[in-house]
């Protein structure tokens, strides 16, 4: 009795083991694999987590007939903001799962650091929630498009705005890691480029800080005419809802959100947001194509939350990606990440979420950016209609000049 | 003076009042919590690790009761501490008094995984931004001190933090109920034997211990937006808080947890990148030297 046991279970484990082996060689035929690298469980998921993945599922379910048999297989990861984490589960993906292609990866401390391992690998970088403009700058590689928003253009679009409109001297609330020095880096250019003064500056520990109201004082006692918030999320969330608490903006001090997006809005809620300008590449409530495609994914979404920018830039990177994959083959494009990345640069990109787009040599994808006002209460006519479009800032106008980022790949 | 002060610290005396102030109401956050974690580590001899997530539940069923059963803040108040309360009662029967007889690391363990599932819960149900929740009209607006513009509703919560300490600390040291505790705390056998229900006073203290922490969560959510982690990014501190007083001394916890909000505060103006890890670099030197803590029993 226990030797067939024995036996039987010998068997089962061979079985076990012959497996995976088996369908590793199904997948090297006719596969491409997507991983998406994200924040699933701390103060950025909702702006990119579960989201990122319904919006990336989404692009293969809207390409359907188009993949003429291509599979396109998902997986996710938490990186949860930390670079070793994220670094770890690059390398785990691309050198024993069969990733091809990494999306999304917020956190530009993280974001940095996996640009280094994809480069290493020649596999796909997509980079959609990460920040940092140095990403196209001195971080570029040929195996990387930054898809969806920079610190530059953040920094020129809302920084600029508000300058424009009288705020000549600043103080900044800084995250204290790669995001939040490039964003205050970036913004304290066109401020100074603008004849404004940056008055000072405080880098707040991250991630950790929940009490504001300390840097808030900080700022206040420095007499700025603008408080420049370098951070995201729950931090951007916190900072509103304590310089209120605190009378900064009654003053007439004027908060620049400097990355904010849409679900930051809707936790805020509009009594408390009214009246800030963000920058934004995707409005869910744009056109009808934007319209259309939220109407697809938002079943999808977690607690039905609207696609924000980053996640639909998940989206549209996806898309492109599966289009390029079509037109080199899965085999060609599996082998060589850069020969992919390039016939991406070369073909046009075109989907319901940004509309017509396209991909510089350095790998950062220009569109339109559009500042926005969040509306009053009064003003907003139903569920999520949260802003209005203040100004349009043109594809090629948006973004840092080629010549300026120091990319390699431009020079060569 | 302010000058004197001014030259002494190199930062402008307005600024520095306001920073000590700002530390306080911190503090008070931390006195509030730790005292829980106190109370329930003197009695069970369990590190409540569930504690960063029952805050953070009081300040969701705060809004719960809000937006589902229209019941404001005062209700809040009362409600929250005794529903959270209630879980806490239904954790230390079923799960936590299993535990009694075995090592204080399985205690640890246990309650640590069960803080775990309930965030991940409520992540799972509500997302990441955090839910708005207003400061009731009635403590809205602000006092011009002066040297700082302080939100009445920062002083409400350092007033009642310290009224809900210094009840705490009366009850157990004044108290018939009190001495029964700290009797039991000693030696449970014995105060069983003079027909105290001590497991029933063991449950109950568990349940107190839970309640002061989501009556923190009520508080806090006004000021913090109300999302799944609030509790953790506090829980870490207060623990440390806890470390330094000395665990399980009432009274410890309560000094510690507002002068270390006062340190904490002052590094936030002088070096505010550490302002983050000041408080674990006074624990390190505090085991260091009084291994039981400052106020604590070796």
């Amino acid at each position: 009795m226990t030797g067939i046991h024995r036996r039987g279970l010998l068997a089962a484990g061979a079985a076990l083991g012959a497996l995976p082996l088996h369908r590793a060689r199904a997948q090297a035929t006719n596969t491409v694999k997507i991983g998406v690298l994200n924040d699933q469980s701390g103060l950025y998921r909702d702006v990119n987590g579960p989201g990122s993945v319904a919006c990336v599922r989404q692009a293969i379910a809207d390409l359907g007939a188009t993949l003429r048999g291509l599979n396109v297989e998902v997986v996710v990861a938490d990186h949860q903001n930390r670079p070793d984490v994220g670094v770890n589960i690059a390398r785990q993906w691309l050198d024993r799962d069969g990733v091809d292609m990494i999306i999304d990866v917020p956190t530009s401390s993280v974001a940095l650091a996996v640009n280094q391992v994809v480069r290493e690998k020649n596999k796909v970088y997509i980079n959609s929630s990460g920040a940092t403009s140095d990403l196209t700058g001195s971080a570029c590689s040929p195996n990387t498009i930054h898809w969806t928003y920079d610190t530059y253009m953040l920094a020129k679009s809302t920084g600029g705005a508000m300058v424009r409109a009288g705020g000549d001297t600043w103080f900044f609330i800084t995250a204290d890691y790669a995001f939040g020095h490039a964003l205050e880096r970036d913004t304290g250019n066109f401020v100074k480029a603008a004849g404004g003064r940056v008055l000072g500056q405080v880098r707040t520990p991250f991630p950790g800080t929940s009490d504001f109201s300390s840097f808030l004082v900080q700022a206040q006692a420095s007499r700025a005419k603008v408080v420049g918030l370098a951070n995201a999320g729950g931090d951007t969330i916190n900072c509103i809802k304590q310089a209120a608490e605190f009378g900064l903006t009654r003053r007439g001090v004027k908060l620049a959100a400097l990355l904010m997006f849409i679900s930051d809005v809707h936790a805020l809620g509009l009594q408390t947001a009214q009246g800030l300008v963000c920058t934004e590449t995707f409005y869910w409530d744009l056109n009808d194509n934007t319209r259309a495609f939220t109407a697809r994914v938002l079943p999808n979404m977690p607690q039905q939350l609207r696609p924000g920018m980053a996640q639909a830039g998940c989206y549209s990177g996806a898309m492109h990606y599966i289009k390029a994959v079509l037109e080199l083959g899965a085999e060609a494009a599996k082998a060589d990440g850069v020969a992919t990345v390039a016939r991406m640069k070369a073909m046009p990109v075109q989907d319901d979420a940004f509309g017509a787009t396209s991909i510089r040599a350095d790998g950062r994808r220009i569109m339109p950016a559009y500042l926005m006002e969040v509306k009053a209460p009064g003003e907003s006519r139903g569920a999520w209609d949260y802003y209005k479009v203040l100004q349009t800032t043109p594809a090629d106008e948006a973004f840092r000049p080629l010549s300026e980022g120091g990319c390699p790949l431009v020079r060569a | 003076m302010l000058e004197l002060i001014e030259t002494i610290t190199g930062v402008p005396a307005p600024l520095l009042f306001g920073q000590v102030l700002l530390g306080l109401i911190n503090g008070a956050f931390y006195a509030m919590l730790s005292l829980g974690l106190a109370v329930i580590f003197g009695l069970l001899n369990i590190i409540n690790f569930t504690h960063g997530a029952q805050f953070m539940m009081g300040a969701f069923v705060a809004w719960m009761l809000l937006a589902w059963a229209g019941l404001g803040y005062w209700w809040a108040l009362i409600l929250a501490p005794l529903i959270v309360g209630f879980t806490g009662v239904v954790i230390e029967r079923l799960m936590i008094s299993r535990l009694y007889k075995l090592d204080h690391l399985y205690g640890l363990l246990l309650t640590f995984g069960i803080g775990l599932i309930i965030e991940g819960v409520f992540r799972n149900q509500f997302g990441s931004s955090g839910l708005p929740y207003r400061i009731p009209p009635e403590l809205s607006g602000a006092w011009d001190l002066g040297f700082m513009f302080m939100p009445v509703y920062r002083g409400w919560v350092v007033i009642s933090s310290l009224v809900v300490c210094l009840a705490t600390w009366l009850v157990i040291e004044k108290t018939r109920l009190g001495a029964y505790l700290r009797a039991a705390t000693e030696n449970a056998a014995l105060v069983q034997a003079f027909g105290v229900n001590v497991p029933r006073m063991i449950t109950l203290t568990y349940g107190a211990g839970v309640a002061l922490a989501a009556l923190g969560g009520v508080l806090a959510a006004p000021i913090y937006s109300v999302n799944p982690q609030m509790g953790t990014n506090l829980i870490i501190v207060v623990f440390a808080v806890v470390v330094i007083g000395g665990m399980g001394s009432i009274l410890g916890s309560i000094i510690t947890g507002f002068g270390l909000g006062i340190v904490e505060g002052l590094t936030k103006v002088y070096w505010p990148e550490a302002s983050a890890t000041v408080i674990f670099v006074i624990m390190a030197i505090v085991l260091l030297t009084r291994p039981a803590g400052l106020f604590g029993r070796a």
